[in-house]
């Protein structure tokens, strides 16, 4: 869980890229269309360090809607769809693990 | 409390206008992120895990009830109903929207509350003891100088764009409450043994991948040179820190590189130049500053009413009494801290709710007045002894009633990995465990002051170097381990923790400390050693070999 | 890239002269500190002004000795975030006492022209499209100033002084 953004690019199984929504902050993944979503199950999947840092490229170029974009490790599902892989992802995807306060 | 006026209504009003022009901008894609990433740090706006985060200002701690109020409102507003206080006394909100700040900081601005300089590579909030100017003993109200230093460091055109980050303390008391020795510059104002104030300069201390005690490079600075002496040292900084690795950019490390005497020299060469020019304090600017301080209008009151004796009779009470509320320097007064560490709850946080009912609370009982630790919790400096039965029914029916200050459930940590993208691993729910474990009262009590402080990675929001038990979250093959320390100390004695042994595994944490503490309790000289001092006695060795070993 | 000169576009009648490149033999030149330092006897004599650009790594303490023959010093911004200019600014107006133009160049941005102007900067040599048209609305963007600085500008203390007849 070492900041992605300071980690050297090693692809060692299937990556996509995240950032955060400029206008809201919000956790976005960049699809293969060239678009964010805010579902990780829409995120382009891709496995060798050329595919991902050319799409993290594409990615950065986009900086008027997504920002502090970074290449993440990622599990898929039985449709090759993103899924966490770790729990940093878990977290930006899921939450954060402890009850907000006030909430029940 | 500082009383603002329309002359600093106005700066802050550009303000808000300035930074809504670059937001817009930003927006509109005529400010690239790098561009405007600097900018918006300098207000406050960080980018977290699940959304932006805004660190709010409060100088020297001090709030009004108004101000408090509106702070709830924009919880209300524009977040998630709760702020968190953080170990600087300021308040991190973890869920807002650039699109919204503009609105938001326009309201803050209403009440003279901004984001200016909570972040960036300038200088920050200078913070000081929470209790200043009701606790005994104080050379000066230390946040008269923490103001003169504010305004003199905001908007600063030479120092706005330094090698890092700069913070600065000042206390002015025997007991540092302020952690001086830990900042990049530290001042203790002392009297130099004529009655008259002087401050004790030291640079160079922090935290972080590098900690370092500070060190004196001036024994006694008269007030009235305080700022060209503050100029000379952040001139030789902003001329001559390292830009080359973000790592190596702190004045620290500086220092430690020339040498505390030789960066003194370079500090006292351009300080001879600048001492009599403008900067120079005349007895009119500290007047004026002094003057828009105002202190309530103490009763002549005495201590120990008839109402506080009676309500002691009631155990509960009187064990909130005995840990939650210190003496004033005025008879019949008492200094009220607020736990905000509830059992089972993230330190440091309150909610909108919560908010409200303190500013409520601070204007019928404590003269509309609230401060905030650096231990992340709240107080009420200037409460009517009588007032305290009454007070604490309120604050019990609230939540922020725990009898727990400075015991091992008041633990100080850093948002960590559920919020911040810098972190390695999880702090809050490490410590709701840790409160869960030592949530009976008289066990707390009976361990008696213990401060843990928790960090989820190096960069040490949580002050972990200087807890008694420090902890460090640390990524080992993707699973959240912790490093722990022993001995650390923020006071006037600076100390940096100890390291206990090998990383403890997440699930391990709170049965290790379990065990530090049981060791403590075996081996301490009697119930007056508190757990510091028994590590200081002891080393690190009897505990290290009692931690590791399972029942 | 434009030149802003009191608070107007001005055309820049300086020619920046690389290190190995010949020496015009009249015209306004800016020439970079080493050549500054080597050559400085052939450039005082020139009838043309001359001017240096001059590292932000280096102390003007060592162009102390020159000032007084340059028409214009320009510091430089590698980055705008790295700030050693303000102080090198700050220097030559307030302890040197340089009086001639000041130019800020580099990463030169709107958002900086009024901290730059604070220190002293009395010349821009802007780059990013739109922001030379938005430097006079810079410059107003605050009336408010804490800290007293060489540029003249009446801090909030002497207003509120002021306001109270004190001062």
């Amino acid at each position: 869980m070492v900041a992605p953004q300071q980690q050297k690019l090693r692809v060692t199984g299937p990556v996509a890229i995240t950032g955060n929504s400029l206008a809201e902050g919000i956790v976005v993944w960049r699809t293969a269309d060239g678009t964010w979503s805010r579902r990780m199950s829409d995120a382009a999947v891709v496995s060798t360090s050329e595919e991902a840092l050319a799409l993290l490229q594409m990615a950065e170029k986009d900086g008027i809607n997504a920002v502090g974009c970074y290449v993440a490790h990622v599990a898929t599902d039985s449709q090759g769809r993103a899924k966490p892989l770790n729990l940093r992802e878990r977290i930006r995807t899921e939450g954060p693990t402890v009850a907000l306060p006030g909430q029940v | 409390m500082y009383i603002y006026d329309q002359f600093d209504r106005t700066f802050l009003q550009q303000r808000v206008a300035e930074f809504s022009d670059q937001v817009e901008r930003r927006l509109a894609g005529q400010l690239t992120e790098d561009e405007f990433k600097v900018l918006r740090l300098m207000n406050g706006v960080y980018l977290q895990l699940h959304a932006y985060m805004l660190r709010i200002c409060i100088p020297y701690g001090t709030l009004s009830s108004a101000q408090l109020r509106m702070l709830a409102h924009v919880a209300r507003t524009y977040d998630r109903n709760y702020g968190h206080f953080t170990t600087r006394q300021n308040i991190q909100y973890n869920w807002i929207a650039l699109k919204d700040l503009p609105s938001a900081m326009a309201d803050l601005a209403t009440v003279g509350i901004h984001g200016i300089q909570t972040s960036g590579n300038c200088i920050r909030n200078t913070t000081t003891d929470h209790r200043a100017g009701a606790v005994a003993g104080e050379v000066d109200d230390p946040r008269v100088w923490a103001e003169i230093i504010r305004q003199w460091s905001t908007n600063h055109p030479e120092f706005t764009y330094l090698p890092r980050k700069f913070k600065i303390a000042v206390s002015a008391a025997e007991e540092d409450r302020a952690a001086v020795l830990v900042h990049d510059i530290g001042l203790r104002l002392l009297d130099d043994g004529n009655g008259r104030a002087v401050f004790r300069v030291m640079v160079g201390g922090g935290l972080g991948r590098t900690p370092f005690v500070g060190k004196v490079i001036r024994e006694n600075l008269a007030p009235e040179h305080l700022l060209s002496y503050l100029e000379a040292i952040l001139r030789v900084y902003n001329a001559e820190g390292r830009r080359d690795n973000i790592y190596k950019a702190r004045i620290k490390i500086l220092v430690h590189e020339l040498g505390a005497e030789e960066f003194s020299r370079r500090v006292e060469a351009e300080w001879e130049s600048i001492r009599d020019g403008y900067l120079k304090l005349d007895e009119v600017a500290i007047s004026d500053i002094r003057s828009r301080f105002r202190y309530p209008d103490f009763e002549a009151l005495q201590d120990a009413p008839s109402e506080l004796v009676a309500a002691l009779m009631n155990p509960a009470f009187a064990r909130w009494h005995e840990n939650s509320v210190g003496r004033h320097k005025v008879p019949g007064y008492a200094i009220v801290t607020l736990s905000l560490k509830p059992v089972g709850g993230p330190p440091g946080d309150a909610t909108a709710e919560q908010m409200d009912a303190i500013a409520d609370l601070a204007d019928r009982y404590g003269f509309g007045e609230i401060r905030v630790a650096h231990e992340q919790n709240l107080c009420l400096p200037h409460v009517r002894q009588k007032d305290l039965p009454e007070l604490w029914r309120e604050l019990d029916a609230i939540g922020v009633a725990t009898p727990n200050v400075d015991f091992i459930t008041d633990i100080i940590s850093c948002p960590g990995l559920d919020y911040c993208a810098l972190a390695n691993a999880r702090s809050i729910p490490l410590a709701e465990a840790l409160t869960e474990r030592f949530a009976d009262l008289d066990r707390a009590k009976n361990i008696g002051r213990l401060h843990v402080n928790i960090s989820g990675c190096i960069n040490a929001c949580g002050h972990h170097h200087i807890g008694h038990i420090g902890i460090l979250g640390v990524e080992k093959n993707g699973q959240e381990f912790y490093q722990l320390t022993l001995g650390g100390k923020a006071d006037e004695n600076a100390a940096l923790g100890q390291l206990l042994g090998p990383a403890v595994p997440y699930d391990g944490v709170v049965d290790v400390i379990e065990r530090v503490v049981d060791t403590y309790l075996d081996l301490r000289q009697g119930e007056d050693e508190i757990f510091v001092d028994a590590v200081k006695r002891l080393g690190v060795a009897p505990f290290k070999e009692r931690a590791y070993v399972a029942d | 890239m434009s030149l802003i000169k009191d608070d107007r576009k001005v055309a820049d009648i300086f020619t920046r002269i690389d290190n190995d490149a010949a020496m015009p033999e009249s015209g306004s030149v800016l020439v970079t500190a080493e050549r500054l330092e080597a050559e400085w006897e052939a450039l005082a004599s020139r009838a043309d002004p001359v001017g240096v650009i001059w590292p932000n790594n280096r102390p003007v303490v060592d162009l102390a000795p020159y000032l007084s023959g340059l028409a214009v010093v320009a510091l430089v911004f590698p980055i705008f975030r790295d700030g050693r200019a303000y102080t090198q600014a700050r220097h030559l107006r307030e302890r040197h006492g340089y009086a001639g133009e000041l130019r800020a160049t580099g990463n030169v941005l709107r958002d900086q022209f009024l901290m730059m102007h604070r220190a002293g900067f009395d010349a821009f040599e802007v780059t990013k499209p739109g922001d030379d048209d938005a430097f006079t609305e810079a410059l107003r963007r605050y009336t408010m100033f804490y800290q007293p600085a060489v540029d003249g500008r009446q801090t909030v203390l002497r207003q509120r002084l002021h306001s109270r007849g004190i001062g």
